[in-house]
């Protein structure tokens, strides 16, 4: 400790005090981050309507209204179909924290029992996209033409890297890596939130399992140049390159132009 | 020279001399007294800046020595990970390879070599003898080449000096010609259907349901040989659907949906990125570039950021098959301003 307290003022002290500071930093980000694999259940049969009625009148009908007719604060969930409720309940944006610009992913509130039975309640409402079949969700397509479907379509808000990316206003898409196949192909024929929808008349599910088969697989790869600083583009390599790499080129002047002691 | 600029460290005690009773005149303060290294006073300290700078060498060769392992010795299979690692070898043997030279030549200067302070004063810039001997030699030389004596010599240079640019004008014409009235004009026409992209299939108006979003070429641009790319990056096409009541459609523009479809342009106004973020809630239309925001409920006016037109709308109408076609091109040229364009 003592031979630590005399280098305090050592010329490199601050570096080496900032670099420790961003390696924790990172660090701790890292582990807080980690990707959390669900695998959403989609075996799913339509008998528990009931059991979901309960559900729905006890958590959801304080917005959608009774019968899920809708009211000021939240909208008719009549025809929105099973694959609507098990993407948003399934992944905690329902029920909604609180109004705001989108609603946001947040521990689900319900289990898989639960979601089941909630989402054969408005099933039973009426006619609308049902749960994926699981053929389409084994990520086993093809990643080549997923990308390119994926870049036409997907790309422009979700980023080429399905980084994820700011909308207008405070809402935002947010990044694919980590969430279930089940709930992209729920995503795309539903259209939560300002995600537009794409029917099986614009992109077949064949191409949808291709889609998710590229983000399968750019998941798995990770990024082949090092690290990829969140696949940001421009704004986080910039940002590393201001800071770290003129940092460098200041250091080096420095040093160049300093005395010996 | 003056007294105290020799460099000589026990003669540059100038500062010392500038007594208070003159201190209004501006006096030369000189340079700072020399102050000696470590290594100049103790043998110990030289010996272990020595030892620093063939470590700083050492870690050159080792660099290289990397570079080389890197290179001959991983294997290549088909997954992206030795990849990775044989670049990363690469990149870091590279950089310790010349930062090791670099980092030692600098530490050896600063600790080693001599360090005392030279000063050298400066020349007078010109003197009146140089001038009238280079007066002289540019005399001679147009005595000698006899320019003024022979006319024919120097009427033929001046007129192969003026001639010998032209191949240049030539040449730069050639990254012409001129777009014409490329701009004003996409592959629509009236009856070219709408497609899919990159599938080139078409829609059909019931395809297209509330909150949709399809990307739309038109009908034949996967069959273009040449130009396929410039025609793609006008011509796209965004289509949504949104409830009919809440279109607004201005005087003469009423009959360019069908249904609460509506097809417009997907190259900004501003600088001509592709306009491609639909929130499906609030009808807004992003332009990732700068944030444009276009308001489809009121034909696509620019309710925030740089741009200053509206996205021009594609008419459309439905064929006797069903599927969607185009009533005529774009009514104004798309994308963003030009010079000509008025």
């Amino acid at each position: 400790m003592k031979a630590l307290s005399q280098r305090r003022r050592h010329p490199l002290a601050a570096v080496a005090l900032l670099l420790m500071g961003l390696m924790l930093t990172g660090g701790l980000y890292a582990v807080a981050t980690t990707v959390n694999k669900a695998k959403a259940d989609t075996t799913y049969s339509a008998d528990d309507a009931h059991e979901g009625g309960k559900l729905f009148v006890a958590n959801c009908a304080t917005c959608h209204g009774m019968g899920a007719s809708g009211s000021p604060d939240g909208p008719s969930l009549v025809g929105v179909g099973a694959a609507a409720v098990d993407f948003q309940v399934g992944t905690g944006r329902m029920p909604m924290q609180l109004q705001g610009p989108q609603a946001q992913q947040k521990p689900k509130q319900f289990n898989d029992e639960q979601t089941r039975q909630l989402a054969a309640y408005v099933a039973s409402l009426g006619a609308g996209p049902a749960v994926p079949e699981e053929k389409y969700l084994d990520g086993q397509g093809d990643a080549a033409n997923g990308g390119v479907l994926f870049r036409v379509n997907c790309a422009m808000c979700h980023n080429a890297a399905a980084a994820g990316g700011a909308l207008t206003r405070g809402k935002f898409a947010p990044a694919l890596a980590g969430v279930a196949n089940s709930h992209v192909y729920e995503a795309m024929i539903t259209g939560p939130q300002n995600m537009p929808v794409f029917n099986d008349a614009n992109i077949t599910p064949e191409g949808k399992r291709d889609i998710i088969t590229f983000l399968d697989t750019i998941e798995a790869n990770g990024s082949p140049g090092g690290a990829d600083l969140g696949s940001l583009g421009p704004v986080s390599e910039g940002l590393f390159i201001w800071i770290a790499g003129l940092g460098v080129v200041i250091a080096f002047t420095i040093w160049l132009t300093s005395r010996t002691s | 020279m003056g007294d105290h600029s020799d460099g000589i460290p026990a003669g540059s005690d100038a500062v010392a001399k500038a007594g208070l009773h003159d201190v209004e005149k501006f006096q030369d303060p000189g340079l700072p007294p020399h102050r000696l290294r470590l290594a100049d006073t103790d043998p110990w300290a030289a010996k272990r800046a020595e030892r620093q700078v063939a470590i700083l060498f050492g870690i050159s060769v080792v660099g290289t020595l990397l570079f080389f392992f890197g290179y001959f010795f991983i294997r290549l299979d088909d997954t992206i990970g030795t990849l990775r690692i044989q670049n990363m070898l690469l990149g870091l043997g590279t950089a310790f390879a010349m930062l090791g030279i670099g980092t030692g030549i600098v530490h050896w200067a600063r600790a080693l070599m001599p360090d005392h302070e030279v000063s050298e004063e400066r020349h007078e810039l010109r003197s009146e003898a140089d001038r009238v001997a280079a007066e002289k030699i540019v005399g001679d030389i147009i005595e000698e080449t006899g320019i003024k004596r022979r006319p024919l010599i120097r009427n033929t240079l001046l007129g192969a000096v003026a001639l010998a640019p032209f191949p240049a004008i030539v040449m730069f014409r050639d990254l012409g010609p001129l777009p014409a009235d490329a701009l004003r004009h996409t592959m629509w026409d009236k009856g070219t259907r709408l497609v899919r992209d990159p599938t080139g299939t078409p829609i059909r108006a019931s395809d297209v349901t509330l909150g949709s979003a399809f990307h739309v070429i038109p009908d034949g641009l996967n069959n273009l040989h040449e130009g396929k790319l410039e025609e793609k990056a006008k011509a796209v096409v965004l289509l949504m659907r949104l409830d009919p009541s809440l279109l607004n459609p201005s005087k003469g523009r009423e009959d360019w949906s069908y249904n609460g479809i509506v097809a417009y342009s997907k190259i900004c106004t501003h600088v001509g990125c592709p306009v491609a973020l639909y929130e499906q809630q609030t009808h807004h239309l992003l332009c990732p570039c700068h944030q444009s925001t276009f308001d489809l409920t009121q034909e696509c006016k620019v309710i925030f950021g740089p741009a200053k037109r509206p996205l021009p709308q594609l008419p459309i109408a439905v064929d006797s098959e069903g599927y969607l076609v185009a009533q005529s091109d774009f009514h104004e040229p798309v994308g963003p301003s030009f010079w000509e364009r008025g």
